[in-house]
């Protein structure tokens, strides 16, 4: 064990966690919500997260940028930011909606069990990222470097840069808007009254089907964005890129207790920085142990992770 | 409502279905060729992977194979020599299955492969029981040698060359001071990186291990300890998707030291995952000489047919299939015949002058390994380097 | 075997739904002895499939073209035995375990370490005699993973499993004394010879593992049937359909659902013990997450629950993909399109037979019912 590795770096491996966490946060939440209203999971989302790294690269294709560009200026990075991420949460969003009515929808109507959808998703997850990894030879396709990583707050020997406060700041800011969209408006109480009782709100004048959409299309635009910040932050992206992440997307939000909002954001930090400090402590081919550890020493004391399950409650 | 047969039924026409489409494609590709004299005909199997995340390191192979039989065959048009492809994934879990159906083919007089190490050892047994010769022109690992296959070949030199070769260019060629080790946990990365360590001795302030390529992109936690290490320069024992992607976070990650690796990360493919940019000055050590080092027109010959540049061992695969194409031209046409053949030849290749030891390695004085550096977003040769 | 009494109350549930199937009513008024008897057949044509390919006509058709046919056989026995053990896990008693490879991961490596000449261990055993030390081990992996675990509801359990086989495979990689990627060398394979000293298990022709693959299927078969037909495989049912009433009812749900955690690893440990003994060489590679799913694909779609749409699903699992290798599709081998090609055959599958390809016969009655709430 490298205790002296551990405390020397605290600092760093604490901000990069977190900025790894908030990728997870935001990934995650597409496997919350949809868990929150279907009870189910949805397999194909690592792919929906994978498909929106690649709208991103391929938009910042079309504007003649690969990985050897030279940095634009203030003005077009802002431009091309925004459209990376409208592109990226647009094709995730649309993604999750054909997962949703290719995969899912033909099951419900059949009212199939859990498992049933669980393999579908599999069989679509496979597609997807098959088709990609064809497409793409199974080879890295990586970014221009839009923003250039400086320092903005330095604290002893830990750096913050840039891109680390954008991430997580980003991350925060929609995880904020999410909350008061399930809370406080009309749409948002669909939601949680299908989360709640599917077939009381569906006596109540919920259309349920339009909840679901509504709920896959969410989780899709958050995984969109998720997507971009984890270009800014890794480099680039696979074929594969979304099926590790998501595995740790789906524990963050177990971690945290699935099917809420509030969960999510928690489960994904803890689980970033559990990881930083596992690589840290005891080298970087543990860090999934250590986040598989973390995960079921939680679900032994609190079975149904750290906050509980909670979207239909009466908080989102 | 008698649904019942309709369901049992419909199950297994559904299953039947599915296995008639998976059949159905069937190519009728009988292999009768039956030629007049037995040197026509024979084939040479490559053994290694051409689909998957590996798929680069084993088409550079593959195309110099076939190449020189192509060549082979141009000169020989009356008495053809087929090439053979078995697509291994890299993975050792699908080797012996290939190789039992590579030694069912009684026409194939040898292989060029396996690609791999980890392959190598699973599939090499069956290869050997069979008495089928191959020549490996890119498996390095040390040990395969010594498991006494009297089938097995090697056409460069091994780990145990090549890490010394690294770790004396990191201590004399850039001066370091202070080396940071890391490696992929793969049996190639992780052999090569013990070498490096083992040369490098009291240099090396700190190590790490990191997932295989496809596993891991976030390397945030080791950027940081090679930050904080202090390390001038890092060695890198991997392939070169994750070199590129820890090349890159590193830069960002304001790290401005040299990366050397190994034969596994000489691939544009490094470029593209890294970026120019970042890439630049990266090193890159490989038991194998340039390209454009290769004698006559290989490389335009390369270029014309397969419309790339070279890569990594293709000249080597280019000659190991120049070899057996020679050992059938002079007579050598049963896989016994030829085994013997191997173990006297001393071949003139493009890339190198080949002949083996009695435990199948390259003659020692015949080791060749190359620095190269990445140089104006080009992987271009540095030096020849000395191995101890 | 089935005695009166279970088969009793099945038939009328069965006659009461009015979904009766005149194949299954006219197998089950068959005499037992004809029963028996096709069974038997069934069987001996299973043994026989390693020369399928000589048939006329159809027989070339069935060989795998870019891949040693005793080779895929053997594959799809260890695929069928892996499917067969999680049925008992997932199909049984309704535990998703999405982490299924990291018992076919104990048994293999227990082999390896017992038997290697690389294990630090330096025991090198003999196959055969590693092989109850590996299926211990695995029994017991099953009760150190159900026992913490099984307070856990259904998808909690999936990751927790998930899990556990990620940590399994990582330590495989990362520990030294589990050699990683490098891996173990040199696994004896199983004993015996021929008259002329020649091993019955040599490296070149699989037909024998695969034959012997095919007889641990046969045991497991008849031992997982005599269960589910007793106290145990009730006790599953009634866990599966609805623990709080199986609880309340006496069913000591935390003993029977250890049971089945405990007999599926030891099936899949069996799987890998084989896979050992026939690969001779063993690393971290083989053990990856997708293998999982890929079981659990083939039992769910299969027909989860029922013995031979397990068996049908394992083996379709393994069988497409490597019959596509060396087929040409459009100039290119279809072997790189073999997942993209899997994918859309499990989402027509399941989209066209949620109840799988050969459901048990509650599960597809279930399923009807499912749907016909979902029209009412």
């Amino acid at each position: 064990m490298h205790f002296h590795s551990l405390f020397q770096n605290f600092g760093e491996l604490t901000v990069t966690g977190l900025a790894q966490g908030a990728i997870y946060a935001l990934f995650a939440l597409g496997y919350t919500m949809v868990y929150g209203v279907l009870r189910l999971i949805n397999f194909a989302h690592s792919e929906v997260f994978m498909v929106g790294t690649f709208a991103a690269v391929l938009t910042w294709g079309l504007f003649g940028l690969d990985q050897d560009s030279a940095t634009p200026s203030v003005g077009a990075v802002l431009l091309l930011l925004l459209a990376g991420f409208l592109a990226a949460a647009l094709a995730a969003g649309i993604m999750a909606l054909i997962v949703e009515m290719v995969a899912y929808r033909p099951l419900r109507r059949r009212n199939a069990p859990p498992l049933v959808f669980l393999i579908t998703a599999i069989g679509a997850s496979t597609v997807i990222s098959e088709a990609v990894g064809i497409g793409t030879h199974r080879n890295v396709s990586s970014v221009p470097p839009l923003i250039r990583p400086s320092t903005v707050v330095q604290i002893g020997n830990t750096s913050v840069t840039n891109i680390q406060i954008l991430i997580v700041g980003l991350a925060l800011v929609m995880m904020v808007v999410l909350d008061l969209f399930i809370g406080k408006t009309r749409l948002g109480r669909g939601v949680r009254a299908v989360a709640q009782d599917p077939d009381s709100a569906a006596l109540m004048g919920v259309n349920k089907n339009r909840v679901i959409s509504l709920v896959f299309l969410t989780g899709g635009l958050m995984a969109g964005i998720a997507a971009v910040m984890y270009l800014l932050k890794i480099g680039g992206t696979r074929y594969d890129a979304g099926f590790h992440l998501g595995i740790k997307a789906f524990t963050a939000a177990v971690l945290g207790g699935i099917g809420n909002l509030r969960g999510a954001l928690l489960g994904g930090l803890a689980l970033g920085l559990a990881e930083n400090y596992g690589s840290g402590l005891f080298g970087t081919q543990w860090r999934d142990v250590v986040a598989f550890v973390l995960l079921v020493v939680i679900l032994l004391f609190r079975p149904t992770g750290i906050l509980g399950e909670s979207m239909g409650r009466a908080r989102a | 409502m008698r649904r019942g047969p309709v369901r049992v039924a419909g199950g297994l026409i559904l299953a039947a279905a599915l296995a008639a489409a998976a059949a159905g494609c069937n190519s009728a590709s009988s292999t009768d060729s039956s030629g007049t004299s037995d040197k026509c005909g024979l084939k040479i199997a490559f053994f290694g992977a051409l689909t998957g995340s590996a798929a680069n390191l084993g088409v550079n192979i593959e195309q110099g194979a076939e190449l020189a039989i192509i060549k082979y065959n141009e000169e020989h048009a009356d008495c053809k020599v087929e090439v053979a492809k078995f697509d291994s994934q890299g993975t050792p879990d699908n080797a012996p299955a290939l190789a039992r159906q590579l030694v069912t083919d009684d026409k194939v007089i040898g292989v060029v492969g396996p690609a791999f190490s980890g392959e190598s050892v699973a599939a090499n047994p069956i290869f050997e029981e069979a008495g089928i010769p191959l020549i490996t022109p890119s498996a390095t690992r040390p040990s395969l040698s010594t498991e006494k296959w009297k089938v097995f070949h090697r056409a460069v030199a091994n780990d145990d060359a090549q890490g010394p070769a690294a770790a004396l260019y990191i201590k004399d060629g850039l001066k370091s001071q202070k080396v940071f080790i890391v490696d992929d946990q793969t049996a190639y990365g992780a052999g090569l990186a013990d070498t490096v360590k083992a040369t490098l001795g009291s240099l090396v302030v700190g190590t790490d291990k990191v997932q295989a390529d496809g596993q891991q992109t976030d390397f945030s936690a080791t950027v940081t300890k090679i930050v904080s290490s202090g390390a001038e320069s890092l060695f890198y024992g991997g392939y070169y998707q994750n070199a590129g992607l820890i090349r890159k976070q590193l830069t960002a990650a304001g790290w401005t030291g040299t990366m050397v690796s190994g034969d596994g990360v000489k691939d544009p493919g490094f470029l593209t995952s890294a970026g120019k940019e970042a890439a630049e000055g990266s090193v890159m050590t490989c038991p194998c000489a340039p390209a454009t080092e290769a004698k006559g027109s290989f490389a335009a010959d390369y270029k014309a047919q397969w419309n790339i540049d070279p890569g990594t061992y293709s000249d080597v695969a280019y000659d190991a299939a120049g070899i057996f194409l020679k050992g059938i031209d002079e007579g050598n046409t049963t896989p016994e015949k030829m085994n013997e053949f191997l173990g006297e030849v001393t071949f003139e290749g493009i890339a190198n002058t080949y002949s083996f030891t009695e435990t199948g390695e390259l003659d020692p004085s015949k080791l060749i390994v190359w620095t190269f550096k990445v140089s104006s977003g080009d992987i271009v040769p540095d030096v020849k380097a000395p191995t101890s | 075997m089935i005695d009166q009494k279970t088969a009793m109350p099945r038939r009328t549930w069965r006659n009461r739904n009015g979904n009766g199937s005149p194949f299954r009513g006219r197998w089950a008024r068959l005499p037992r002895s004809a029963r028996w008897a096709s069974l038997l057949g069934v069987a001996l044509l299973a043994y026989l499939l390693p020369y399928v390919g000589s048939i006329p006509g159809i027989g070339p058709q069935i060989v795998t073209e870019g891949i040693d046919w005793p080779s895929a056989l053997f594959n799809i026995s260890y695929f069928v035995l892996l499917a067969l053990g999680l049925n008992v896990v997932v199909g049984y008693a309704g535990l998703l375990d999405l982490g299924y490879v990291g018992f076919f991961a104990v048994g293999a490596y227990s082999v390896a370490l017992f038997t290697s000449p690389d294990s630090i261990l330096n025991t090198g055993w003999s196959w055969l005699a590693a092989v109850p030390v590996a299926i211990a081990l695995t029994l017991v992996s099953g009760v150190i993973l159900g026992w913490p675990t099984l307070r856990l509801r259904g998808d909690y359990l999936a990751i927790v499993t998930l899990g556990f086989a990620e940590i399994i495979r990582n330590t495989a990689n990362g520990a030294e004394f589990m050699r990683g990627d490098r891996g173990f060398g040199g696994i004896p394979h199983p004993p015996g010879s021929l008259g002329d000293n020649s091993p019955i298990f040599g490296v070149r022709d699989a037909t024998p593992y695969y034959w012997l693959g095919l007889t641990i299927i046969v045991v497991v078969i008849i031992g997982v049937r005599n269960l589910e037909h007793s106290r145990v495989g009730r006790s599953w049912l009634a866990i599966r359909e609805d623990q709080e009433a199986a609880e309340m009812m006496g069913v000591r749900t935390v003993k029977y659902k250890l049971w089945a955690f405990a007999i599926g690893a030891a099936i899949g440990g069996f799987g890998g013990v084989m896979f050992a003994g026939e690969q001779g060489f063993l690393n971290s590679a083989t053990f990856q997450l997708l293998f999982s799913i890929l079981v659990l694909a083939g039992v769910v779609m299969g027909g989860s629950g029922n013995i031979p749409g397990a068996i049908l699903g394992g083996a379709l699992v393994s069988y497409v993909p490597d019959r596509l290798r060396g087929v040409e599709i459009a100039g290119t081998d279809a072997f790189q399109f073999r997942m993209l090609i899997f994918g859309f055959m499990i989402i027509v599958v399941m989209v066209f037979r949620p109840q799988g390809l050969l459901p048990s016969r509650r599960r597809a009655a279930e399923l009807a019912d499912r749907a016909k709430e979902a029209t009412a």
